[in-house]
């Protein structure tokens, strides 16, 4: 099915119920259609349609005029140099370039960028009727991906998979006509993309909040009387610090899903006992595979705080179980499957999943793909993330994921970030190496860290060396660039 | 009345308020009712005067997906009517889903 198609069953299941926009200019089912079939008639000749700004509260009206027109909706990191941010801009000749106002001036491209403003007040009112495209072969977004170990990669999405993810996960009509969702996540990012298709699919009002403070979050949750949330880590911890212990007053909030990055046990465990009454929910999911494949429940994060069985409790570091039309595969390093508790390279497989990028496909022939993520799934099927196989540090023979590592140091109160990579070494082939942040006001000596690691797991796990850093960088969703982090510890030890 | 399906075809019951787009479809023409009535193209298409066959009502539900019996056949249900879709005359089954949290 192509996206179009959803807006066609938008007009017809939702056409007097409000989607999105503002109090004071809501946007019902019927003005959506009427909107995009609009916005389509501006795109003839168009190649794509770019955009590069903040969100927006009528961004979906971009991305499914794209749709509607057939052709790819491109959203670019408008945080990035402006140089960085026109060559990518540049690899979509042809395409009409929107952005916001704050971005418009930076763009130096062949096309002039059209402010999205002014073009969503430019839309003729009645509009050349346009036959909506078929073909779900073709492609609908087009995403670069986070980049935290390599050169970010233009992943394609076409509308195949993106219909699959939504028709396997989500019920249409769903939200019940009172549901609101706030969305954080920058439309760059898959779950940005998600956040505006699974919302329009459920019939949930789609509420932007343009620039995170855990304040206004607060504050909007309240004011817009929001249902649901998807937040990343580094948002939930901001949010946590700012209730200084408070139970949060967030009476109609049910659901608060977070992903994106690993987020701190801590900080999850100080989030379920300030949000007592709110269901959280893990996402676990990457930009190749059309987004969320597996996922933890609001019934498992409470059973994981409550219980004493070790194998329960660590669930709430899982990223829960697979979407049932999604397939998964742990594998050893001859591509052999291995038993449950084994950990290894995780391969999926299923409609949704899309392994492409503008370079080509890497689906094998049975249509597997490799995230190159390490895990393992347990015994009853829950999904545990280990990290990117790149970042795999292999010291004496011993593969060891940081993120075992840095889950011990954060577990630490006087630590707030922590980051482990691999250097050369010529005794062990790669010695570990720690960046700790430290919380304000706190104070611990690299000694007293190693002993930490060393009393949890072993030796061959305790960082050689602790280096204290002010700050770590990461991407805008908070993951760590441990690209950068390896360079610069590699420069500098 | 046989017709060529393709996924995201909008069908309109002519008898009813049940509005449906195919989800999956077969290669060949497949004779489809809802209400027992052929569907049509578009909400201005429905006959004023039509009503739901007998055996063909019951209802359908916003959001749930039909299959026939054989599972090449699926619709969903965008707005629903008293009429219940049926492929070769034999009525449609409700698929069940299994409900995810919502996680986006």
């Amino acid at each position: 099915m192509h996206l179009s198609s959803l807006v066609e069953m938008v007009e017809s299941g939702f056409d007097d119920r409000v989607l999105l926009g503002t109090a004071d200019d809501p946007v019902t089912g019927t003005r959506f259609g009427q909107m995009v079939r609009a916005g389509a008639s501006t795109l003839q000749g168009a190649t794509a349609v770019v955009y590069a700004g903040e969100n927006h509260p009528l961004l979906p009206i971009a991305l499914f005029s794209a749709a509607w027109a057939g052709v790819p909706f491109v959203p670019v990191n408008y945080r990035l140099e402006d140089h960085q941010l026109n060559a990518l801009i540049a690899r979509q000749p042809g395409a009409l370039v929107l952005a916001d106002s704050t971005t418009a001036p930076r763009l130096t491209g062949d096309s002039a960028p059209v402010v999205f403003d002014d073009w969503l007040d430019s839309l003729p009112a009645e509009p050349p009727a346009i036959d909506p495209p078929f073909d779900d072969d073709e492609v609908a977004v087009v995403l670069f991906t986070s980049g935290t170990t390599s050169e970010p990669k233009s992943a394609l999405l076409r509308h195949r998979h993106l219909m699959a993810y939504l028709l396997g996960s989500v019920e249409f009509g769903g939200a019940g006509p009172d549901e609101a969702v706030l969305v954080t996540v920058p439309p760059y990012h898959v779950a940005g993309m998600a956040n505006m298709l699974s919302n329009t699919f459920a019939g949930r009002r789609l509420v932007y909040l343009r620039a995170f403070e855990p304040t206004a979050w607060l504050d909007a949750v309240r004011r817009e009387g929001i249902t649901n949330a998807m937040v990343v880590p580094t948002m939930l911890s901001r949010i946590v610090d700012a209730l200084e212990g408070q139970v949060a007053d967030v009476p109609t909030l049910k659901s608060l899903s977070y992903g994106g990055a690993k987020v701190s046990e801590r900080v999850l465990v100080d989030a379920l006992t300030l949000f007592p009454a709110t269901g959280f929910v893990n996402a676990y999911g990457l930009t190749e595979t059309a987004s969320t494949i597996a996922v933890l429940g609001p019934d498992d994060h409470r059973a994981a705080i409550e219980s004493d069985d070790p194998l329960i409790k660590r669930r709430l570091s899982s990223a829960g179980q697979v979407l049932p039309m999604v397939e998964i595969e742990i594998r050893d390093e001859y591509e052999q499957p291995v038993p449950p508790g084994d950990p290894g390279m995780i391969f999926l497989r299923g409609e949704q999943i899309s392994g492409e990028y503008a370079t080509g496909s890497l689906l094998d022939a049975d249509g597997w793909f490799c995230t190159r993520d390490r895990g393992f799934v347990d015994s009853d099927g829950y999904l545990f993330i280990e990290g990117r196989s790149d970042d795999t540090i292999i010291r004496g023979g011993e593969n060891i994921a940081p993120a075992e590592i840095e889950e011990v140091l954060l577990a630490h109160p006087a630590v707030a970030e922590a980051c482990v990579v691999g250097l050369p070494d010529d005794e062990w082939g790669q010695r570990i190496v720690a960046a700790v942040v430290l919380r304000e006001g706190e104070a611990v000596d690299a000694d007293t860290l190693r002993d930490v690691v060393r009393s949890q797991l072993r030796g061959s796990k305790t960082p050689e060396q602790i280096v204290f850093k002010s700050e770590l960088p990461h991407t805008e969703t908070g993951k760590l660039l441990r690209r950068f982090v390896l360079q610069e510890l590699s420069e500098s030890l | 009345m046989s017709m060529n399906l393709k996924p995201g075809a909008r069908l309109f019951s002519a008898v009813c308020s049940t509005e449906m787009i195919a989800v999956k479809a077969p290669a060949d023409a497949v004779e489809i009712t809802i209400g027992g009535v052929a569907p049509v193209a578009s909400a201005a298409d429905r006959e004023a005067s039509g009503a739901v066959a007998d055996g063909f009502g019951g209802g359908t539900a916003m959001g749930k997906r039909y299959v026939d019996v054989d599972d090449t056949v699926e619709l969903l249900c965008t707005k629903p009517g008293d009429g219940v879709p049926a492929v070769g005359g034999a009525l449609m089954q409700l698929k069940e889903a299994k409900a995810l949290p919502a996680s986006d």
